[in-house]
């Protein structure tokens, strides 16, 4: 809240801002994604920037009024950039204690706070394992606290619909949304269509719903509770068309536009896991496209039927995230072998085993990378935000196409959930994909390769004459018949790895942002990069000689990025694991990198990068 | 426009070049014979078939077929078959697979392929034996076998594989024996003739880890004694006089009768391979077990009034295209709530 302009409008002061970072707190059967992303699409049709960071916990329902039922929805929103969800908040608003508990550590000084007070009695305490009532002991004095009967109100101004209590009580949430739209001065329509939408079937819902979200909105013009509301103007973003995208929608808008790009089926075969379930949520409705979805009895059925998919003919696709990417592996073997194309989508999560299903981590690289038996070298792309997941997912399906290889792309929790404003594009302005089946039988054989990309031919059941056999023994090289050679299967692995390695021709080489050379090189990968690019943003307006090499291919690596190592004093990765591309980038570059490393399942802070940056410059 | 008669497909057709390497004496040679004979007799252009199979001796089998061949990885054959189904639908789609294959490490897969029925054609080699890896019980080995990995015999109970096809609801499922040449060659065509998935297990010799796997039904004398044929519309009789048969008692259980003495054919049981309900061939597949009871070969079942999975799929897909027309990539983008910025 750095520009601050107040004006006067009638009794109550509007200011002008140009950023403000909200979250809602409640259980997790409060409804606080739905009000977040209400929230989030009112700001973002306004125009503002945004950055989200949902975060809910693995329990679909965790016994009500507890620590470990709390769920969260964050948004920054702006008229300037916007790179992350923000560190810390101006507005919480916090259902009941046990969601004040938690994420009231993140307020800011002298920053809102607004409770449902009709949840801070006696048992309400318990079970937030709180002995004195946060409201009455002091220990909120620093902020400007706004307790609202939320439940008392809703049910209020719903009485006469006729409503069962639980039922009225399901409205809060738009009561509170109304508070916070008026605070925010947001229309209420964009939410007031959805829930017409939403409720089609059930008017009294409808009506319901647009009453609570009205009443909360009433009710802070009628009573002046907060005094000033804010106005944060329409960021400004490069001319075009904008929706909002979370990182799995992105995904499967990729995947169908790849496919109809390149002219052939999509197939997913896939098997629910958290957090990458809306991605077969997303494609099982482009039917209309032609995409066959396939819900599969396991992660290794998932994959093995998308290979199969690719034999005959299809863009074979499969989602998953870290222990089903582990089920997956064998098969990767296989698609490797048989060198069919393919795309394996992780979307990470903190690990190992079921680790922490709905928090993030990037800790899937190595997997990603070396996760296999044998020599079985795979391509692997990381998206950086949301929206960029519809563009790794074109690139990825383009080079499974173009190499006739498996390609991986790691994502994680938090780009799944996360979502920012993305730019349509114009479909001409995207590239076809060509694709080609062999129909030709004179002289065809299964491994007989184009010389420049080192694919084989793409020979789907059907053709008449090209009837071959292809499997996971190993090879003889052209003619695909099976061979246990020695010198032959040295030969088929160092094709497999330079068939790989013929990638890079396809890989632009990477430039750094902020510092061409300099004092300290930042390298990162995956979801990282907005923090990263805001922390570089302002340490450089300190004056600092900061680079940010951020990667998006991470096997085959762009080639110059060994040259831009040898460009600046010091060398480091920051990551949401032990140091996975550390030690990639080490083994690779005889670099002597230094890791920061954060294993929480949560995003990166800016204060813990500027810590580090400023403990490597010897600031 | 005239169109000239392509000659038709013959056994030769389906053979490869490759040196088939099973042991000599392996029932699996009896069984590629028959597929291979059987296979110009469908009427399908060779360049349709697609024979996948996962890991094994068995396994091997594509190498062997002069089709479309994937030799995929342990127990996925079923799955990878799916998918070629589903993307492709009018393919001629086999898997060859063996008891361990199919019934351990991809037994989650077989019955999931059966009840979506999927149609693909599903040969199990039951040699009752671990062969590629010389000598491990099955899930089709006897309780209390002696093998390489149960010196003091094994503590597993054995598979049924046709009553686990019929418990999963497979449309088809039938049995033969690898040297029952005919029988092998009729089933085989039972089967091509079936739309949805069909289950074939074949009974077959291991010579080398477990040499008369099922003499007790192959010897020329036990044959007729212990084996009864299955034919649709016809009383279950068996024996080598013919003087045995299966009638239903009271409590709806089945019993071996000894005809003669007041008990006629008219009696028995009439085969009704048609039955839309699994539980009657289920009864018939669990007869073998029981003291006195001969083992069922032939088709156990066949209702082929479930639509294929793969069918289902692309249906809907037509039917969506239909209602909304083809996509549109552009609108799809442009979809949801979008604003403009100038």
């Amino acid at each position: 809240m750095s520009t601050v302009t107040e004006v006067p409008t009638g009794k109550t002061k509007r200011a002008v801002i140009d950023q403000a970072v909200i979250r809602f707190a409640g259980d997790s059967g409060d409804g606080m994604q739905v009000t977040g992303s209400q929230f989030t699409n009112t700001v973002a049709l306004y125009g503002n920037d945004i950055a989200t960071f949902p975060d809910y916990p693995a329990e679909i329902r965790a016994p009500a009024g507890t620590v470990p039922g709390v769920s969260g929805f964050q948004l920054n929103f702006s008229s300037g950039e916007v790179h992350t969800p923000g560190d810390s908040v101006d507005v919480l608003i916090a259902m009941n204690p046990a969601a004040l508990k938690v994420n009231v550590g993140d307020l800011k000084p002298n920053g809102i706070l607004i409770v449902n007070a009709d949840s801070f009695k006696e048992t309400d305490l318990r079970k937030a394992h709180l002995t004195t009532n946060p409201l009455e002991d002091h220990s909120l004095d620093k902020f400007r606290v706004f307790p609202v009967e939320l439940q008392r109100l809703t049910r209020a101004s719903l009485e006469h619909l006729g409503l069962d209590a639980k039922a009225m009580d399901r409205c809060k949430n738009f009561f509170a949304l109304g508070m916070c739209y008026w605070l925010y001065n947001r229309s209420m329509e964009p939410t007031v269509r959805w829930i017409d939408d939403k409720f089609k079937k059930k008017p009294l819902l409808v009506e319901a719903n647009k009453l609570a979200l009205k009443a909360g909105y009433s009710f802070c013009e009628a009573t002046e509770v907060f005094q000033i509301s804010y106005e944060i103007p329409p960021a400004q973003l490069s001319p075009g068309l904008y929706r909002n995208l979370s990182g799995n929608q992105a995904l499967a808008l990729g995947f169908v536009t790849a496919a109809t790009k390149a002219g052939v089926k999509l197939f997913l075969g896939s098997y629910p896991i958290t957090p990458a379930s809306d991605i077969l949520h997303e494609l099982s409705h482009y039917k209309d496209f032609g995409v066959l979805t396939f819900q599969a009895e396991d992660e290794i059925a998932a994959i093995t039927s998308s290979i199969g998919a690719s034999y005959a003919g299809a863009l074979g696709i499969t989602t998953t995230s870290g222990p089903g990417m582990a089920l997956k592996t064998e098969a990767l073997g296989l698609a490797v072998m048989t060198e069919l194309p393919l795309v394996i989508c992780d979307i990470q999560r903190g690990g190992p085993s079921t680790g922490l299903p709905t928090k993030t981590e990037q800790a899937d690289l190595l997997q990603a990378l070396f996760g296999r038996n044998s020599e079985a070298p795979i391509p692997v792309l990381a998206a950086a935000t949301p929206a960029d997941c519809f563009w790794v997912a074109v690139e990825a399906c383009r080079i499974a196409l173009k190499y006739m290889v498996p390609v991986i792309i790691l994502s994680d929790g938090y780009l799944a959930n996360g979502a920012e404003p993305w730019r349509v594009p114009n479909v001409d302005e995207i590239p076809r994909i060509p694709v080609h089946f062999a129909k030709n039988p004179e002289g065809f054989l299964p491994y007989k390769r184009n010389p420049e990309t080192l694919a084989r031919p793409w020979a789907i059941p059907g053709t008449p004459g090209l009837e071959h056999r292809i499997g996971g023994l190993e090879k003889q090289d052209v003619t695909g018949n099976v061979n246990y050679e020695p010198l032959n299967h040295e030969n088929m692995v160092r094709i497999r790895a330079a068939k790989i390695d013929a990638i890079v021709q396809d890989v632009p080489n990477v430039m750094p942002s902020g510092d061409p050379e300099g004092d300290l090189l930042i390298v990162s990968w995956g979801s990282t990069f907005g923090s990263i690019t805001q922390a570089v943003h302002g340490q450089r307006e300190k004056g600092r000689k900061i680079g940010h090499l951020h990667l998006r291919y991470l096997n085959p690596l762009p080639a110059n990025v060994g040259d831009i190592l040898k460009r600046y004093k010091r060398v480091l990765v920051p990551e949401l694991n032990m140091g996975q591309l550390l030690w990639v980038l080490r083994a690779k570059y005889l670099v002597n990198a230094v890791g920061l490393n954060k294993i929480q399942g949560r995003p990166f802070k800016q204060v813990e990068l500027d810590q580090k940056i400023e403990e490597m410059l010897g600031l | 426009m005239t169109t000239t008669a392509l000659p038709p497909l013959t056994k030769k057709d389906f053979q490869t070049d490759q040196e088939v390497r099973w042991c000599p004496g392996c029932g699996d040679y009896a069984i590629l014979s028959a597929v291979q004979s059987v296979f110009p007799e469908l009427g399908v252009p060779r360049e349709n078939f697609v024979v996948v199979s996962g890991i094994g001796c068995s396994s091997r089998f594509p190498y062997y077929m002069n089709t479309y061949g994937f030799h995929s990885i342990h127990g996925r054959a079923p799955a990878v078959a799916s998918g070629i189904k589903i993307a492709h639908p009018e393919l001629e789609v086999w898997v060859a697979t063996g008891d361990g294959d199919a019934l351990a490490i991809g037994g989650n897969h077989t019955i999931h392929m059966l009840r979506r029925n999927v149609g693909v054609k599903v040969l199990l080699f039951n040699n009752r034996i671990y062969g590629l890896t010389k000598g491990q019980y099955s899930p089709t080995s006897e309780f209390h076998k002696v093998t390489k990995s149960t010196p003091y015999g094994s503590p597993d109970r054995p598979f049924n594989p046709v009553s686990l096809a019929i418990g999963a609801e497979a449309t088809f499922v039938a049995r033969s024996v690898d040297i029952f040449q005919a029988h092998l060659k009729e089933t085989l065509k039972a089967a091509a003739a079936h739309r949805g998935s069909a289950f074939v297990e074949i009974l077959q010799n291991c010579n080398i880890f477990n040499d008369g796997a099922w003499i007790g039904l192959t010897e020329k004398d036990a044959r007729s004694e212990h084996v009864i044929q299955l034919e649709h519309n016809k009383p279950l009789i068996f024996g080598k006089n013919r003087d045995k048969g299966i009638r239903r008692r009271a409590d709806g259980d089945i019993e071996v009768v000894q005809l003669g003495n007041g008990i006629s054919e008219s009696d028995l049981v009439v085969h009704d391979a048609h039955h839309s309900r699994p539980s009657y061939a289920f009864l018939l597949s669990h007869m073998e077990g029981r003291p006195g009871f001969p083992t069922p070969i032939g088709v156990l079942r066949s209702w082929d009034d479930l639509p294929r999975y793969e069918d289902v799929i692309n249906e809907q897909v037509q039917e969506i295209i239909q209602k909304k027309g083809a996509g549109d990539l552009g609108k799809l983008l442009r979809a949801g709530d979008t604003w403009e910025v100038k």
